[in-house]
């Protein structure tokens, strides 16, 4: 690193309110030409919204933002772009009907321009990927690119604006282990070039390896900032969440009988989703099986397949012992299988329905709330405050519409809800995505006090951290197939990565040959 | 068979040119429109105002494409109007395009008879004549069809032209084709999606007054009630069985207005005076709605259609 | 600018909106009326005492609240699904016609018989009319704005040629029009020698009907799951498809049973003209009553006031009746924007 320290941004005093939540709280740090610093917190401490700040799409109530000593006007995207301010955002900010030069060019030149200069900006292009380790055709269409070759069109879209302050937003949440070193070795030519790079994570490992620096913001406060020679994963857990929270103990599993078993199920494809290729799986009762994988792989096929929403075209089936012949949504809840959604606000819950007709969302033709037609709202909302008193759902009432709740309590809502039906078997979908820690800790032990009950859990996660905690025995899935069972503790996420990059399973064939 | 005879007869095709030429500019202005991510139900009371705006204009003395512009100017004003509650605000596409559609259709009523209000037959005004292009109009079948029409539908399509040119080829219809994908995209650099959303949908709209427009000053050269008869609604479907895209769009134009063209004439054969006219009148809708039919199982629809942005939403 | 939900707004803020808009919209009225040269208090003061000034005008806003009450509950209970019904002129028609197919001497019942079949018929007839939309919405994807709207313009053809041909009066002297529905097929008067029929008592029982089957009723809460997210409801179990389609059966046999009013308790027979776009501003109706059924019989009574007023103004101040047209557009379109901006405060960023 240079010894010639130029500093490219400086934040002061940065405080945002959001109605009485306050997301930022008086924030201020540096970060200089050459140099990775690392914000790190949880989820919910407002390290997005920070970001969001720097790159304009925000205006803070006060404090200022200064690049290069100049400071920049504020809620202003386009003086955060021309002053060399590039975001590779958590969710992808691309056109899938674009080509990656079209997504690439898009507002590079003056609208009223007619010229688009497609010749230029391919060399361009291609000049910037080979120079960074980040190759991809300038004339794919972006909607058929893998999640992998999307962040690279996503840095190469700052990179072509001569980006000089570089801001990452949790960029390893959906590669592999493999593609995440892949991703550090762009990144340290990047810095090389004399970037300044801003890396935001609530992943220790990582920022222990990339960083230089480390901010840490908790509940929208700066708890720390350091140097990373000077601290360790411990200091940095304990700043990033008061005490250093104690996840749930995990004790051994006793599996029993299998409770549902897909076998050699084919979906198809559904456009770039890739369909499930002749995968065989069993959950027994009493274990915690993980479902590791890079998004786009398959897990929505699973899920879907044990959720309900899809019947398997081609293989079987096996619920507790017989063949599922009729399959819907509703006989999987009817046959005790409690669904928690990957998306609680898309597909768990109805944003301006009320506690309790959220509750009664699955069930509500059911006796208990339901007579020749007409419902019992009575029971239905005792239903609804029994979940809040037991699952400590922080809400006003039982009549409250549910997207005043906080993400953590919706979350809650939907756990107890299929809980409480004592459900045999459990599809955990990202169940803490967004979560802050103590929610995370809560729907973790959770889980495994419904394990030691003798459920059966399918855990789909992209946190590979969190399957290898959890689970007692790993599957990984890639590109629709399946490996084979690895129990807890038999490998390491490197050797995980291997099976979700797809180079696992091209070995198993040779070797088969 | 009759029907061959038709077919092959070039004022048949001219006739079916002639007939496209307001769907085609009406077809062009909600294509805009939807593709940047807006869909605009106010075309039908829209393609109304612009039909009696150009007309009234004409009537009252000014040329024929100042009365063009007049039209144009109106439809933009409602597209305005849409935009506004549509984009900044985030209302539902629907409701207002409803809504904008009975403002304009009922002031275009009220201004009529504020105008006129003792007549009883529809003044007539001097409309376009056709403009012979000479050579290439001896061509046979085609040539009258697309060398012999008023500079109005000349207009048409160069504006096919110019949009598809737009479209693909400049930065501007980039961004407009990001904002009905992807919005975000958009604001990540660092343009307005606002912005670029109710240029499209006010743009547009000019586009669909065009087409009525020229109901009144070509087609037919006066104004009356219920003229538009459901053009605007047809050419909805027109934008999804084109594809979003101005080529296909103008060639679903033409075909429909070609079935259009064959229903008139078939109702004089032998055999078509026998069905009641109801039966064809009702044809382009049927064909409308099998377009849609058909169509639905490819459709590449925008992404973000009907979708509002609010920016920065947690 | 940027929208920030409010999370919990007072009642003033709730009644502040709407009373704009209402003001904006007769500040407009105004302004067009000058333009027509009349005066605009004695515009509204004409349309208010053409609404409300004597019985017969009670009466008569009475008598064309009745078939808005239909059409505008077929509104509400569509787009509270999300399902966009733009169609209720046809279903209007389509329950006419299965009146007067079978009221015209099919069945020589006595009324109390003949009466609620007719009612049942002409449900089913709006009910079948609507499936075909909402399946092709179902199976295809396709929308169902425009195949309802087209489905107007067909189904109005499709009346005329029967009018000219089948069901043609043969002593209408050439009109067309068809023959009268018999004495037994007339809903009877509400008021002895008034015009004002039991059409208006059965579109309010139907408004209570609906307001109970939405709040209290299993098929209730679906269509208002499938409205609000249909994702959801989908991942829930709730069979999505099913319910748009009974939401479809259901919003069509409402705006047919206005067609059965208005043939059985109005005008005797089928012409053309029978509905002078009822089906339309059946949605005008429902959106300014916020989609609620007991809205609706107030927003029908408003809106049928105003055409009513407006009718009888332009006949004394020379203002074209388009004004109430205009007016309601722009109530509409101000209402919609002033209950978002109770929900949502706009925020410069």
């Amino acid at each position: 690193m240079s010894s010639n320290l130029v500093e490219a941004l400086r934040l002061t005093e940065i405080t945002k309110r959001f109605g009485e939540l306050t997301a930022n709280d008086a924030v201020s740090f540096s970060v200089n030409k050459g140099e990775v610093v690392a914000l790190l917190g949880e989820n919910g401490a407002g390290k997005t919204t920070l970001m969001n700040i720097l790159f304009g799409q925000y205006t803070a109530d006060s404090g200022t933002v200064s690049v290069f000593g100049q400071t920049m006007p504020p809620g202003n995207s386009r003086a955060a772009l021309d002053a060399g301010i590039g975001m590779v955002h958590q969710h992808f900010t691309l056109a899938d009907n674009l080509t990656v030069q079209e997504n690439i060019t898009l507002g590079t030149r003056p609208l009223f321009n007619p010229r688009l200069d497609r010749v230029s900006a391919r060399a361009k292009i291609i000049d910037l990927s080979t120079r960074f380790h980040l190759l991809v055709a300038p004339d794919a269409r972006v909607g058929n690119l893998s999640v992998g070759e999307r962040q690279r069109v996503e840095i190469l879209k700052a990179l072509y604006r001569d980006v000089q302050i570089l801001i990452l937003d949790e960029p390893t949440a959906v590669l592999t282990p493999q593609e995440t070193d892949d991703l550090f070795a762009t990144l340290r030519l990047a810095i090389a070039d004399g970037l300044a790079i801003i890396f935001i994570s609530h992943k220790l490992h990582e920022v222990m390896t990339i960083a230089d620096r480390v901010v840490v913001l908790r509940h929208g406060k700066m708890t720390g900032g350091v140097r990373i020679e000077n601290t360790d994963k411990h200091a940095l857990a304990t700043m990033m969440m008061g005490t250093e929270a104690i996840p749930p103990q995990v004790s051994l599993a006793n599996p029993g009988a299998s409770l549902l078993e897909l076998r050699n199920l084919t979906t198809p494809n559904i456009g770039n989703m890739p369909g499930l290729k002749s995968i065989s799986l069993a959950l027994k009762s009493g274990q915690i099986i993980g479902l590791a994988g890079v998004s786009g792989n398959g897990q929505a096929s699973v899920a879907a397949v044990v959720g309900g929403v899809h019947k398997p075209d081609e293989g079987q089936l096996v619920l507790k012992g017989r063949a599922v012949q009729k399959w819907s949504p509703r006989d999987a809840v009817n046959n005790g299988i409690a669904r928690i959604p990957e998306d609680r606000h898309k597909t768990g819950s109805i944003a301006d329905f009320d506690l309790t007709e959220n509750a009664i969302l699955e069930r509500y033709s059911t006796a208990a709330f339901n007579k020749g037609g007409w419902l019992n709202w009575r029971s239905s909302r005792a239903f609804a405050n029994r979940i809040i008193e037991k699952y400590d759902v922080r809400c006003p009432s039982a009549d409250t519409p549910i997207r005043l709740l906080s993400g953590g309590n919706m979350q809650k809502l939907i756990l107890g809800r299929v809980l409480e039906t004592d459900p045999q078997i459990i599809l955990a979908n990202q169940p803490v995505r967004g979560l802050d820690i103590g929610a995370v800790n809560y729907v973790h032990s959770q889980l495994l006090a419904a394990r030691d009950r003798g459920a059966a859990v399918l855990l789909i996660s992209e946190d590979l951290d969190e399957i290898m905690a959890l689970s007692d025995v790993i599957y990984v899935i890639s590109d629709g197939r399946i490996s084979p069972g690895f129990k807890r503790g038999e490998m390491t996420p490197a050797q995980l990565g291997i099976w979700m990059g797809g180079q696992g399973f091209d070995r198993t064939v040779n070797h088969a040959t | 068979m009759e029907i061959i005879e038709i077919l092959f007869a070039a004022s048949f095709w001219a006739a079916a040119v002639r007939i496209a030429s307001p769907l085609i500019f009406a077809t062009l202005g909600e294509l805009i429109c939807e593709r940047a991510g807006v869909l605009n139900l106010g075309i039908e009371g829209i393609m109304v105002a612009g039909a009696f705006a150009g007309w009234m204009a004409v009537y009252s003395g000014t040329g024929l494409w100042m009365g063009v512009c007049v039209a144009m100017i109106v439809g933009m004003l409602f597209g305005t109007v849409h935009s506004i509650l549509t984009v900044p605000f985030g209302l539902s596409q629907h409701v207002v395009g409803l809504g904008v559609t009975l403002l304009a259709t009922s002031s275009t009523y009220f201004a009529y008879r504020l105008a006129l209000p003792e007549v009883t037959s529809p003044p007539k005004i001097n409309s376009f004549q056709p403009f012979e292009i000479p050579i290439l109009s001896e061509i046979p079948l085609i040539g009258p069809a697309l060398f012999l029409q008023t500079p109005f539908t000349y207009l048409a399509f160069a504006l096919v032209v110019v949009v598809a040119f737009v479209l693909y080829l400049t930065p501007l219809g980039l961004a407009v084709r990001a904002a009905g994908e992807n919005p975000a995209a958009i604001a990540a650099q660092g343009l307005s999606v606002t912005k670029i959303r109710m240029g499209a949908v006010i743009v547009g709209s000019g586009f669909m007054a065009m087409g009525g427009a020229f109901l009144t000053m070509s087609a037919f050269d006066s104004f009356f009630f219920e003229m538009v008869n459901g053009r605007g609604w047809i050419c909805i479907a027109l934008v999804v069985f084109g594809s979003w895209r101005p080529g296909k769009a103008l060639l679903g134009a033409v075909l429909f207005a070609a079935f259009d063209a064959l229903q008139i004439r078939v109702q004089q054969t032998s055999f078509g005076s026998q069905v009641p006219y109801q039966i064809f009148l009702m044809m382009p809708y049927v064909l409308s709605i099998m377009a849609l039919v058909v169509m639905s199982r490819r459709a590449e629809v925008p992404a973000a259609l009907m979708v509002p942005f609010n920016k920065g939403e947690r | 600018m940027r929208l920030e939900p409010i999370n919990n707004p007072s009642l003033a803020r709730s009644l502040v909106p709407p009373t704009i808009a209402l003001g904006a919209t007769i500040v407009f009225a105004s302004l067009l009326a000058m333009v027509a040269g009349a005066n605009p208090f004695s515009v509204f003061g004409l349309i208010l005492s053409g609404a409300l000034g004597s019985k017969f005008a009670i009466l008569e806003t009475l008598n064309r609240a009745t078939p808005l009450i239909f059409t505008g509950l077929a509104a509400a209970v569509a787009f509270r699904a999300k399902f966009w019904n733009i169609g209720a002129e046809a279903q209007l028609y389509a329950g006419a016609l299965l009146t007067v197919l079978l009221g015209t001497g099919l069945l020589p019942w006595p009324s109390i018989a003949l009466l609620p079949t007719l009612a049942v018929f002409a449900i089913l007839a709006g009910a079948t009319l609507l499936l075909v939309p909402a399946l092709l919405k179902t199976r295809y994807g396709v929308d169902e704005v425009v195949t309802t709207l087209l489905f107007n313009f067909i189904f109005l053809l499709f009346i005329s040629l029967l009018l000219e041909g089948p069901i043609k009066d043969p002593m209408g002297m050439g009109w067309p029009k068809s023959a009268r529905v018999i004495s037994e097929a007339r809903l009877p008067r509400l008021v002895d020698g008034l015009r004002l029929h039991w059409g208006f008592s059965l579109a309010i029982f139907s408004a209570i009907c609906i307001w109970i089957i939405q709040t209290r009723s299993t098929l209730g809460y679906e269509m208002r799951a499938v409205g609000l997210n249909k994702q959801a409801a989908a991942f829930a179990g709730i069979p999505v498809n099913i319910v748009l389609v009974k939401t479809a059966l259901l919003s069509g046999g409402l705006a047919a049973l206005a067609g059965f009013s208005e043939v059985s308790g109005l005008k005797g027979s089928l012409t053309l003209d029978l509905s002078p776009g009822f089906g339309y501003t059946g949605i005008i109706v429902a959106m300014l009553a916020l989609l609620h059924p007991l809205g609706v019989i107030v927003a029908a009574l408003f809106v049928a006031g105003i055409f009513v007023g407006a009718d009888s103004m332009s006949r004394a101040a020379d203002v074209p009746t388009y004004l109430a047209d205009i007016m309601l557009a722009t109530a509409l379109l101000f209402m919609v924007l002033a209950i978002m901006l109770t929900r949502f405060r706009v925020v410069r960023d």
